[in-house]
């Protein structure tokens, strides 16, 4: 009787099973339970494995000695130090790579862009020879390629090519001349932050005096003077208190100066000859992107072809270029994880790599290496994010 | 010249042929090649660059390679050594997959090609039949092919498997097993159960954030601790889980930039035509999507196809991996360049081809506007 | 996703094993073979030759196993392991027997979830330089380069033994040996260290091996053995005294070609090893004549060490320390009675 009644009221009203809403609900209801239960299922199942096998878990391990050395260290590391430690001289690495592939990358990337798209026959054709067969080819048999045929054919260390007796290049590295900063060195420094400084002011004066009356003040020329004549004039006045280790060959390898080994050149070598090809292609995309109008207005107003590009087409290509460019440094930081094939000392290698077995706690130490990519992963994200936001359209 | 512009009315000029150095070969290389000042530089400078590079190679690689013997001995060592490759072809092509058992892969890779022509046929009129096979049929044949252990035919085990063989069934089951996962996950990325779709979210982007060579460990150090005891997979198997995790957030989002490429339009014509969200997407959205997203695909399989060379990290003998191995044979050592140019090669020619392909597709997907 | 479906069914059939629970050793006898994790290639101890087959000592420690428990020498299957995965390997199940020159640690035997089974060779730490290098003791390696294989004891032993002597170096880490060779031999280093047993098979892959030398230090204990999952005693037991039967009979004299007339030897000893007297097979939970499987199939393990390390070999290894108790070596078997 009830339900008759129910009916009668609310005709339009569907049963439950139904109505959208609720459909949806119980649907995330499955879905989310689903995901639950197979989270719970994998994660009993391991700290079943883990308990029976009697294997240690926990991230105690991070503080316990790490007791092997690593070839390149960005800061203070020694076989007393941590895992933890171990770790950050990883990660830094890492990063190093990164820094480096992406500069190379991109300058590289944005010359063989345009000369793609050179008037040059010759040039054109070149760069496109360069994009298809680089693109084309797998990553990890350049850095193969560049590792073990190109640079192993270096000279030994007793045969090194110098050059003026300071920098030299062999099988183990290149060596060039280290920076040894003195008292009074701090100076320098604070007329250098100084420079930044009032170039940075500069800059902005002469946008808001250019905008309020025309009239254009040369801030690249003055930038220029300000940010050397600053710190030279505090060298002058503290009398250059900057000597340089240079290296030398002692026993079996060079010792002082600083040395770039050649796992770093190899792996940057190839991520930045690698993603430029990429990179080559966006910016070829986003130059021809650019209507050919803005070029003929811009020459119709009286510009010439330089500050064309530079004020018209290129702020305009920069909007198409930004967000593939993005992921373009993304693959260039995921793929420097390859340096665990040619011995240089990322976080894989050092820290899913030797760590890992040293203590064999595989489930702690993959997570925290994918959690440290997806980290790194998400802060160039945002950086890019920011910068495409600030190069976006105004529209008014 | 003043007689002849005299002689003439105006608009009865007789047509004059252009001046010699604008045509033919010298004008086409005064255009091309010396334009300005600049140009004859880059030109000079691009001249010498192809010099440099361009005659040492082929002199190394065509005109003092050797080519025949079946030995060592056989090397000149002044170019390249071909031999090598020869001696070494079957492993590079097969890994150590049994002789008498290698008529199953051939077979595979003929009953693969046969069945992908009719595809590239235009106006051919089965094409979704014959894709359907080559998605679910194939699959399953070609698993008992290689596999075997059942219908008389002998188990060859994972281990024996490699060389570029191995190298095409990881891309392969790679994509084909993506892409069903990918359109679920597109979907729900883009549906309106906010749990739904932030599960999602984060399932793509956890993916999408870290490198293949740390989902590949874990597929090989951890994958293994999280099955119940006694409970193990096959290590070809793991990668390939791996694999296909990973490829999928990636062809997820290749088929949202699809999805999103469908007019509104077309939504709601199908829901007031009162069908079903499955029905809505099976019938009407998803096909014009998937074929939207056809050369995104093909791009995708590039990547993968050039990824799957990092399974030799975790100890499975790809393309590359077997190359590797060869070159550490202790009577075939110092190869490793020919190796390295021959894998090289055969990568290139692969991804060209089906760039080019994707290209193309683009081109005749792109109807215009 | 079908194909996804059935590959997983299809694995999950073909290597779904209940028996873990029930005990790796009717487990085995249940699928009629051992399962054993190997090196992906080291000359003498576990290398595949051109036909596939692989040989050296550490994979005669599975074929004697897989004699004892199944009385078939051939009844083994090969898992190549990199140095990383061999450890989750074995704990995953996925191995039965991990017989890949591993070194018996305080912290693989605890923290690992692994039992040492024993010890097939004892090893210890070398390095091995160019002769021109002019270079003849360890302790002249001050600021050198060193080759070496990532996350074993040898790249710890190293930085030890470096710091010990307040020397410094540069480490150059590879993941595979033959990566660590190549580099090596390239010039990438001045010094190649791992195990000296490695050093000698790994010496004859370089372009000219007279040009190298070992140096005569020893920097560590490098005792290697087969390992087995932590908390399965009774296959561990099998394991263990499988290893110390092929001790026990080379002590006694009993080899592959005299087994069958020393059945009927007079010895106690003899008889009690090959299964004549006592039940030493029944607590085992083996048949009574394993030994006599082991020995007949697989050899004594003077016999294995001498086809595949010693003398006569490629690698020319001397017996040293891997010389029975009795010759002033260190191998001792536990009284088989």
């Amino acid at each position: 009787m009830a339900v008759e009644t129910k009916i009668a009221v609310a005709p339009a009203k569907p049963p439950v099973w139904n109505d959208p809403r609720y459909r949806a609900l119980f649907f995330q209801v499955l879905v989310l339970g689903g995901v639950v239960l197979l989270g719970a299922y994998l994660v009993s199942n391991t700290m079943a494995n883990l308990e029976r096998q009697g294997i240690a878990s926990g991230f105690g391990f991070l503080e316990t000695t790490a007791g092997f050395s690593i070839s390149q260290t960005l800061v203070e590391y020694s076989e007393e130090s941590s895992y933890g430690r171990a770790f950050l001289v990883g990660l830094l690495n890492t990063m190093l790579v990164s820094i480096i592939g992406i500069f190379f990358a991109t300058i590289l990337g944005f010359i063989i862009g345009v000369a793609r798209l050179s008037r040059n026959w010759l040039i054109s054709n070149l760069a496109a020879v360069y994009i298809e067969i680089l693109r084309n080819i797998p990553l990890l048999l350049q850095i193969f390629f560049w590792y073990f045929a190109v640079l192993r054919n270096v000279p030994s260390p007793k045969n090194s090519h110098s050059l003026f007796d300071s920098f030299f290049l062999n099988i183990r590295g290149l060596y060039s001349p280290a920076p040894v900063f003195e008292a009074g060195f701090w100076l320098i420094l604070v007329a250098l932050v100084a420079g930044i400084v009032g170039v940075v002011v500069l800059a902005r004066w002469a946008r808001v005096r250019q905008e309020r009356t025309g009239e254009r003040f040369p801030v690249f020329f003055t930038s220029l003077g300000i940010l050397i004549g600053l710190p030279l004039l505090a060298a002058i006045v503290t009398g250059f208190p900057l000597s340089w280790n240079y290296p030398e060959l002692k026993g079996f390898n060079f010792v002082g100066g600083m040395v770039v080994i050649p796992e770093l050149v190899a792996l940057a070598l190839a991520l930045s000859t690698y993603t430029a090809s990429f990179i080559a292609e966006i910016v070829r995309a986003g130059i021809t992107a650019v209507s050919h109008g803005q070029t003929e207005a811009a020459y119709s107003l009286g510009l010439r072809a330089g500050p064309t590009l530079r004020l018209v087409v290129i702020p305009q290509a920069l909007r198409v270029i930004i967000p593939p460019l993005t992921s373009q440094y993304l693959n260039l930081m995921k793929n420097s994880s390859l340096a665990a094939a040619i011995a240089y000392p990322d976080i894989v290698l050092v820290f899913a790599g030797t760590v890992l077995m040293q203590t064999g706690q595989a489930v702690e130490i993959i997570s925290i290496t994918m959690a440290v990519y997806l980290t790194l992963s998400l802060l160039i994200s945002a950086f890019m994010n920011w910068y495409n936001k600030k190069m976006a359209l105004v529209e008014r | 010249m003043t007689d002849e512009t005299r002689s003439h009315d105006p608009g009865s000029h007789p047509d004059l042929p252009p001046p010699a150095s604008t045509v033919g070969v010298v004008g086409w290389v005064r255009q091309n090649l010396f334009a300005t000042p600049l140009d004859v530089a880059l030109t000079v400078l691009a001249l010498y660059l192809v010099y440099l590079l361009v005659p040492p190679v082929i002199q190394w690689a065509f005109i003092d390679a050797d080519w025949v013997g079946d030995t060592r001995d056989a090397c000149s060592r002044e170019g390249a050594c071909w031999v090598y490759i020869r001696v070494w072809f079957k492993q590079l092509m097969y890994g150590r997959y049994p002789d008498e058992e290698l008529w199953r892969i051939n077979t595979a890779y003929v009953l693969l090609v046969a069945a992908a022509i009719p595809l590239f046929i235009p106006g051919f009129r089965w094409k979704q039949w014959i894709g359907l096979f080559l998605l679910v049929g194939y699959p399953i044949i070609a698993f008992f092919l290689f596999v075997g252990d059942a219908f008389g035919l002998e188990l060859v085990e994972t281990p024996l498997w490699g060389g570029l063989f191995l190298t095409l069934v990881i891309a392969l089951v790679g994509i084909v097993a993506s892409l069903p996962i990918g359109i679920v996950l597109a979907l729900g990325r883009r549906s309106e159960m906010p749990v739904v779709r932030s599960i999602c979210v984060a399932f793509i982007e956890l993916w999408r954030g870290v490198p293949l060579i740390t989902v590949l460990f874990m597929s090989s150090v951890m994958f293994p601790l999280f099955m119940p005891e006694g409970v193990n997979f096959d290590k070809l198997l793991r990668a390939l889980v791996g694999v296909m995790l990973f490829s999928a957030a990636y062809m997820a989002e290749v088929v949202r930039g699809g999805l999103q490429a469908i007019p509104k339009g077309q939504y709601e014509a199908a829901e007031a035509l009162g069908l079903s969200f499955w029905k809505m997407m099976g019938l009407i959205v998803l096909p014009q999507a998937l074929k939207l997203v056809i050369p995104g695909i093909v791009n995708t399989f590039i990547g993968l196809f050039k990824d799957t060379t990092l399974v030799l990290i975790i100890g499975l003998f790809d393309f590359l991996g077997m190359v590797q191995l060869a070159g550490t044979n202790p009577d075939w050592l110092g190869f490793a360049v020919e190796g390295y140019v021959f894998v090289a090669a055969g990568f290139w020619v692969f991804c060209f081809s089906m760039s080019r392909y994707s290209q193309h597709l683009e081109k005749k997907l792109h109807t215009g506007h | 996703m079908k194909l996804t479906k059935v590959l997983l069914a299809a694995a999950a059939a073909t290597t779904l094993s209940t028996a873990a629970v029930a005990g790796t050793l009717d487990d085995v006898r249940g699928k009629g073979f051992v399962q054993c994790g190997v090196s992906q290639g080291l000359a003498g101890f576990s290398n595949p030759d051109e036909q596939g087959n692989w040989t050296g000592i550490d994979v005669d420690v599975c074929r004697a196993v897989a004699a004892a428990v199944l009385g078939d020498a051939g009844k083994v299957k090969f898992t190549p392991l990199s140095a990383k995965e061999r450890f989750t390997a074995l704990q995953s199940g996925e191995v039965d027997v991990l017989s890949r020159n591993t070194t018996w640690t305080l912290v693989r035997d605890s923290a690992l979830g692994l039992n040492f089974a024993g010890v097939n060779y004892y090893d210890g730490q070398g390095f091995m330089v160019r002769k021109d290098l002019g270079v003849k003791s360890a302790l002249e390696l001050d600021g050198a380069s060193v080759c070496v294989n990532i996350g074993t004891t040898t790249e710890l032993n190293l930085s030890d033994y470096f710091r010990a002597n307040s020397m410094k170096f540069n480490p150059v880490v590879f993941e595979k040996a033959d990566e660590v060779v190549a580099a090596y031999d390239s010039g990438r280093c001045d010094v190649y260290t791992t195990d000296q047993s490695g050093l000698a098979a790994q010496r004859i892959k370089l372009k000219e091996p007279n040009a190298h030398m070992i140096l005569p230090e020893v920097i560590s204990k490098e005792p290697l053995g087969p390992v087995v999952r932590h908390g399965d005693d009774k296959w561990l037991d099998t394991v263990k005294w499988t290893l110390y039967a092929m001790v026990e009979a080379e002590e006694l004299g009993v080899t592959s070609k005299n087994v069958d007339q020393m059945k009927g030897s007079s010895s106690p000893n003899v008889r009690r090893l090959l299964g004549v007297e006592g039940d030493g097979g029944k607590n085992l939970g083996l048949s009574v004549d394993w030994a006599y499987n082991v020995v007949k199939q697989v050899g004594n393990y003077g016999e294995s060490f001498e086809r595949h390390v010693g003398v006569k070999t490629s690698l020319g290894l001397e017996r040293g320390q891997n010389a029975l108790w009795k010759d002033g070596g260190l191998q001792y078997a536990m009284p088989v009675r």
